[in-house]
């Protein structure tokens, strides 16, 4: 008796592995090395000029969601409406008539990232996105 | 040296329970640290104008005609991007003009005076003392603030319409469809809303914070007084004293803060 077992239409088998592995890690190595790069967002020139947000830029790209909630908090159930910085400087609470005064321009410095990092705030249902750009 | 058992179990639950320990006193160390940090801090602006609550007194002998009010309403729909819409069923109003038997359908008169029946009377949120709407709304969207005004957070509103059943005085609108194409001319400095939301007069809490009175006050030629209705010096609570007033559905209990002169 023979105690070998056949591999039956192994160069079939084979091929069809191949192709399948192929196939399945097509995704990972058409793309790879051609993420796209993280979006810088865009200062205004007067944004430039103020050199300063009211905390510092890394605070400002990962926390403005919960400093903006607080903003709301505070503004529309505290009645308080000036924040005042680490440093002294008071700034009104308010996204439209605020942030969006240096930060003009939504599409480069807002939009940007929101899309990269595919997330929809719901901000502009309400708040004027862009006084300057509606207003030209 | 032969270890017991039992001494290498208690030496392991020594080491345990120190090591344990680490992060509790770190956790009771740390709010020291937090305290060292420059502090930023929230705070009202040094203007805003305060009271314990808002009131309203309208004087009705100052009007004639609706044309008197127009410009009333114009001035409060304006600033507060209040949509102009003329399907009656979603029209969206914060102060509006009604009849003296729609405004006050309690006030039982079989005989009106001239004057008094064809007299558009100006209507808004009543600003109660007790609101209806606060303790039907199931998500707080509506609160009383500890000035009086009955506030609305636009944010949290689910649109459920409870407060619109609530309301006695049909002060509150609901945003049927997206208002902002219905803005005829857009107030940047104050947001719109959204479609789902209810809205309603906030007797223009954004004012009061810098220290200007409500735009309608401010429209009406000295029609509208506004003030301080705990503090027996002030506009309303003299020209109350001076005057007979009437309030909207006092009945009910709500304790409305809007009067009239009639």
């Amino acid at each position: 008796m023979n105690n070998t077992r056949t591999f039956y239409d192994g160069g079939k088998v084979i091929t069809g592995l191949v192709i399948f592995v192929v196939l399945v890690t097509f995704p990972f190595w058409y793309n790879h090395g051609k993420a796209a790069p993280a979006p810088e967002p865009q200062l205004t020139e007067k944004a430039k000029a103020e050199k300063a947000c009211i905390r510092p830029k890394n605070e400002m790209k990962s926390a403005h969601m919960q400093i903006l909630n607080n903003w709301r908090n505070n503004v529309v159930r505290n009645a308080d409406r000036i924040h005042e910085t680490a440093d002294g400087k008071r700034f009104e609470m308010s996204l439209s008539n605020t942030c969006v005064d240096c930060h003009s321009n939504k599409a480069d410095f807002c939009d940007r990232c929101h899309n990269y990092v595919a997330v929809n705030p719901y901000c502009w249902n309400c708040h004027i996105d862009n006084p300057k750009e509606t207003s030209k | 040296m032969k270890k017991s058992r039992r001494s290498f179990l208690q030496i392991a639950g020594v080491s345990a329970l120190g090591l344990g320990l680490k992060p509790v006193a770190d956790l009771v160390a740390a709010p020291a640290e937090h305290g060292e940090a420059p502090a930023e801090r929230v705070l009202k602006n040094e203007a805003a104008l305060k009271a314990k609550q808002w009131a309203m007194v309208i004087d009705t002998r100052m009007f004639e005609s609706a044309a008197d009010l127009e410009p009333i309403i114009e001035a409060c729909h304006k600033i507060h991007n209040v949509p102009s819409i003329d399907h009656p069923r979603h029209e969206i109003k914060w102060i509006w003009e009604e009849e003296f038997k729609h405004a006050f359908p309690t006030q039982e008169l079989r005989f009106l005076p001239e004057r008094i029946e064809h007299l558009p009377f100006l209507v808004l949120c009543n600003h109660c003392e007790d609101p209806p709407c606060v303790r039907a709304c199931p998500t707080k969207a509506t609160f009383k603030r500890e000035d009086g005004i009955v506030l609305m957070d636009f944010h949290r509103c689910i649109g459920c319409r409870f407060c619109m059943a609530a309301c006695p005085y049909g002060s509150r609108s609901f945003n049927f469809r997206d208002p902002r194409p219905f803005i005829k001319e857009t107030n940047l400095k104050f947001p719109t809303r959204m479609k789902g939301v209810v809205e309603k007069c906030n007797f223009c809490a954004e004012r009061l914070a810098v220290g200007q009175m409500p735009a309608c006050v401010e429209a009406s030629n000295g029609a509208l007084t506004f003030g301080d209705l705990e503090d027996p010096e002030s506009d309303v609570r003299k020209l109350l004293s001076e005057n007979f007033t009437i309030r909207r559905k006092q009945a009910l209990g709500t304790g409305p803060a809007v009067y009239y002169i009639i």
